[in-house]
């Protein structure tokens, strides 16, 4: 597996906004801009017919003039604006500018009223290809890539000799990988027998499966019989890259379902963590935890307004998260559960109104509809890993985030006064408190650490599904899930639980479908805890199990 | 008290005579014989309640809270030109709080203990199925304004959001053109529970007779607030392959919100894979980051973007409304096609009260069937006194950079919702015709013969 590239939408538009600075200045030198072919085309974009638009980038293709290129990508991304002069103007939505199609410059003061180009995807199928060939003599690698990458998908006609050229001249390595394919599904398409036969064994190598429904036609048979591809050599060829795909994608959709599972696994255990420590350690049956991981999704939109949704919001609001949860939990500790230790089903019925009345509480500040909470740039695309598997960021992110989260709060636990002070209060709260340590004073931090840990895990959540007043009970089922079958008390058990229900999830998913697939996982968790009451891992000790 | 007795079976004995009623009031005793005039003047002066049953919490509060708001908009307006027979409108809100079971007790408690003269309300299927028992049984009157599987109509229900052959069929058949990309293969995509898997029924049934293999259709279905879509876009990216595929879905809720981003984040482009939508409008796309989205697509009946004068006041006034009430959103506010059919319902509502000049629902719902209203989208809109559905003209849109649609394709006029779908073979002999002499939502054959007798159960 080779990890090539991103393909950030963000950062696709950063580096084409790099282009067209550098075509800007380039044009600087040379500022003659006096009408002509191209004058007239780029014009031809803010035509009020749909047929003038495609005839209009008809003549660009064939012009093959990169000064069309910023006026073409504005066109695919509705940036393209007709002036009150009839002018079509590209619209700079970082800077808010209205700048000329050819030139880049600003025009001042702004022809207004602006209208926007329309163009639907009918528009934008014929313009995508058009762009990506003007976008092959990029000098940035990133935009020769995704021009090489739209190529060799749309396999555009009469693009053979243009991508011979463009493969000759490039370095990067990267767009060297995607120019091939695309020669290669231009060489398929020819009459060069071996040529085709080249191509065949390339696609065979790439394991790219965008060419499983041309293998599968040429290895095909016609209704008499007769092969549909008359050259043997090429459906030998054809039968051989055909396999070679094939086996590729078996191997990539089984190591994505890993991949898809320990991304689920971290997001298990991230509302399972917290839950760990006040379920697991302090024994209270929390049912308001849902509500701290809710808290916490609404710590992190806050925030965003607070800061005008700036790039690095995010990294703010995990301390504000942290703390805002946590003080919320010790709160609640102090408050209302201390006075419940050792009745849990009065604790239970206790906390289930808690996080009522949170739910009520955010209703009544925030709204009842959902908030949107963005994804900053950073976190927005994904990771190709292969051909075909694509791992979002904020996904990444989150495994990393709870990897970080679960080796702190093992280091608290396992390597600091206050986490031998905890393990001593759970172990045996009487000889604990003789020995001078305030259990008091250890529950409710106790309690404050496992609440701020699931405001961290609602910071995560944010990223990833919706943030409204009923986020937490989503989660909260789940959570419990793992604590349970992890064995009560052991954070191995939460962070192995939270692995095995997640990848088995994902294993079984793609064959069952999602339905099925949870009702599997439940029926396998019932079977575990009738022959394993004590969960995975029991906690020894002098507590009674 | 007496005389609106009299004046009821006077009506119920009117409607009799035209031979539209149902066999439970037939078996009153007395309801045939000759009795008051029925325009006698109702000497009730005070307010008309009418009864808003929108989820105010829960996971259908996301939706549902803009169709009441919208409701009590319109509502606001009638009264503001004096009302509806000279009497003002008394909204009377619940909240069934997303809760199935609970919407029946509230509508048993509008009609019994509120006494009110129409209901607007439900969003999912299973709400309306819930409710459905209680109108009939208790002769209410439910506007019910959202798109749905069809599949149904009922004496006590005017549904004013689309049946599938004014929203899904069109959808599908834009996709295999030209224009809309020419997808050979499909994807169908939903929430499990009875709308999607409906409407999925049909779509396959139809796909099959354009000629679509089984193999070149995948169904998938995911629960109620599902949040993780990597698997399901990592297997409809693969299934992609090969030939122009395009997406249904009828994802319901707000799982879109973790789909479309999973589509983003793995660079998914409505150029390659089109995604169309029949649960996701202006409302659903607020919680979206939509530049990665540009280009996919939802099939309804209404968009926001509609330039037309009548759009243009409509947007005003929900403007106006949202600023005076200070409701939470504030400028952001959109309008969308389930508040679109609301407002319509309550107008043509109010129109057919004051053409029976009374609010009982016998002589309203005879005069609902007739009603004509120039909807915001720009078209004379009527209710089908037949099948008790909305004529609704089909506009698809594609998703733009700013969350709103812009429309693609559209039908020259209001089509005629078809209740009972002509793709499933069961359903295709069924009729749903309310007139004489079918006076019936789901037969085979109508219920009266040539000279008004019964038919032969």
């Amino acid at each position: 597996m080779n990890t090539r590239d991103r393909i950030g939408v963000g950062n696709m538009r950063k580096t084409i906004e790099i282009a067209v600075i550098v075509g800007t200045t380039a044009l600087v030198i040379c500022p003659q801009a006096h009408a002509g072919p191209v004058e007239d085309a780029v014009q031809g974009l803010a035509a009020p017919s749909e047929e003038k638009i495609e005839e209009s980038i008809r003549q660009l293709a064939a012009l093959d003039d990169p000064r069309a290129i910023p006026a073409l990508d504005a066109l695919c991304d509705d940036r393209l604006r007709i002036g009150a002069d009839g002018r079509p103007y590209v619209w700079d939505s970082k800077t808010r500018d209205v700048r000329d199609p050819l030139t880049g410059a600003v025009v001042e003061p702004a022809p207004r009223p602006l209208k926007e180009v329309e163009v639907g995807n009918e528009i934008r199928r014929v313009a995508l290809p058009v762009l990506a060939r003007l976008q092959l003599a990029s000098p940035v690698a990133a935009v020769r890539l995704a021009a090489a990458e739209e190529l060799s998908k749309s396999g555009s006609v009469g693009a053979g000799v243009l991508l011979h050229r463009a493969l000759e001249r490039e370095k990067d390595a990267g767009v060297r990988e995607a120019l091939q394919l695309a020669v290669a599904r231009a060489d398929l398409a020819g009459t060069d027998p071996t040529a085709r036969v080249a191509a065949l064994e390339l696609i065979g190598k790439s394991g790219n499966d965008g060419f499983l429904s041309e293998l599968k036609r040429l290895t095909t048979k016609n209704a008499d019989g007769t092969p549909a591809e008359p050259d043997a050599r090429v459906v030998a060829a054809a039968q051989r890259a055909m396999d070679s795909v094939q086996s590729h994608q078996r191997m990539v959709a089984f190591g994505g379902s890993l991949l898809h599972g320990l991304s689920l696994a971290s997001v298990l255990l991230f509302v399972a963590l917290g839950l760990a420590i006040t379920f697991g350690l302090l024994g209270v049956i929390n049912m308001a935890h849902g509500e701290m991981l809710m808290l916490g999704a609404y710590a992190t939109y806050s925030v965003q307004t607070a800061m005008h949704g700036h790039r690095f919001y995010l990294l703010a609001a995990i301390p504000v998260a942290f703390l805002a949860t946590g003080m919320i939990g010790a709160a609640l500790e102090r408050g209302v559960i201390r006075h419940l230790y050792g009745r849990p089903l009065e604790t239970l019925l206790a906390t289930w109104g808690i996080s009522l009345g949170l739910i009520q509480t955010v209703r009544l500040i925030f709204g009842a509809q959902n908030v949107t909470v963005a994804n900053p740039d950073w976190l927005s695309g994904g990771l190709q890993i292969a051909n075909g598997l694509v791992l979002p960021w904020s996904r990444i992110a989150v495994v990393g985030f709870v990897i970080l989260v679960a080796a702190g709060v093992w280091f608290i636990l396992q390597k600091t006064r206050f986490g031998l002070q905890v393990r001593a209060v759970t172990q045996n709260r009487a000889m604990a408190s003789c020995l001078g340590i305030r259990t008091k004073r250890v529950d409710a931090l106790m309690f404050g650490l496992g609440s701020g840990i699931a405001g961290l895990g609602g910071v995560a959540l944010s990223q990833l599904g919706n943030v409204g007043p009923e986020l937490g009970q989503n989660y909260i089922i789940d959570a419990f899930m793992v604590v349970v079958v992890g064995g009560v008390g052991r954070l191995t058990g939460a962070v192995a639980a939270a692995l095995g229900l997640g990848i088995i999830n994902k294993l079984i998913e793609p064959a069952a479908g999602a339905v099925t697939g949870k009702i599997v996982v439940l029926v396998v968790i019932i079977l575990f805890i009738q022959r394993r009451p004590q969960g995975l891992f029991a906690l020894r000790g002098r507590v009674e199990v | 008290m007496a005389d609106k007795k009299i004046v009821l079976l006077g009506v119920t004995a009117m409607a009799g005579l035209l031979g539209c009623s149902k066999p439970a009031e037939e078996a009153k005793p007395g309801a045939a014989a000759p009795a008051a005039p029925a325009a006698a003047p109702v000497d009730d002066k005070g307010p008309i309640k009418v009864g808003i049953l929108h989820s105010l919490s829960g996971t259908m509060a996301i939706s549902e809270t803009s169709l009441k708001d919208v409701a009590l908009m319109t509502i606001e307006e009638i009264n503001e030109k004096g009302g509806v027979l000279g009497r003002k409108l008394e909204p009377v809100v619940v909240d069934p709080a997303s809760d199935w079971p609970l919407f029946a007790q509230k509508a048993r408690d509008l009609i019994q203990k509120e006494k009110v003269a129409v209901t607007f309300g439900c969003w999912t299927s299973v709400s309306r199925k819930s409710v459905l028992p209680v109108f009939e049984e208790l002769n209410g009157l439910l506007f019910y304004p959202v798109q749905y599987e069809g599949e149904e109509s009922s004496w006590n229900v005017f549904y004013t959001g689309a049946a599938p052959n004014q929203q899904a069929i069109p959808a599908v058949e834009y996709l295999m053109s030209k224009k809309g990309g020419g997808a050979k293969r499909w994807v169908l995509l939903g929430t499990d529970y009875v709308y999607p898997r409906t409407t999925n029924k049909i779509l396959r049934y139809f796909l099959h007779e354009k000629g679509v293999a089984d193999e070149d259709i995948m169904e998938k279905y995911t629960p109620f607030g599902h949040s993780d879509y990597q698997t399901i876009v990592a297997d409809v990216k693969k299934f992609a392959t090969g030939k122009r595929t395009a997406v249904v879905s009828t994802i319901n809720g707000d799982s879109n919100v973790p789909f479309y981003k999973e589509l983003g984040n793995q660079g998914i482009k409505a150029t390659d894979l089109p995604v169309v939508a029949f649960s996701v409008g202006e409302e659903e796309l607020r919680g979206i980051d939509t530049k990665p989205l540009v280009g996919q697509l939802a099939a309804w009946n209404y968009f926001m973007s509609m330039d037309t004068p009548e759009n243009k006041a409509f947007i005003e006034k929900w403007n106006a409304y949202v600023k005076k009430n200070n409701l939470p959103g504030g400028e952001k506010r959109v309008t969308n096609d389930p508040m679109e059919a609301t407002y319509i319902g309550i107008k043509m509502w109010a129109q057919a009260v004051e053409q029976a000049k009374t609010t009982n629902v016998d002589a309203v719902r005879q005069a609902v069937g007739y009603q004509h209203v120039k909807s915001p989208s720009g078209f004379d809109i009527q209710l089908d006194a037949k099948n008790h559905h909305l004529w609704k003209p089909v506009v698809i849109g594609e998703v733009k950079a700013d969350g709103q649609f812009r429309v693609v394709w559209k039908t020259d006029g209001p089509i005629r919702a078809q209740a009972w779908s002509p793709f499933i073979p069961d359903s295709a002999k069924k009729v749903a015709d309310w007139t004489y002499p079918w006076a019936c939502g789901n037969c085979t054959a109508p219920k009266f013969g040539p000279a008004g007798v019964v038919a032969a159960k």
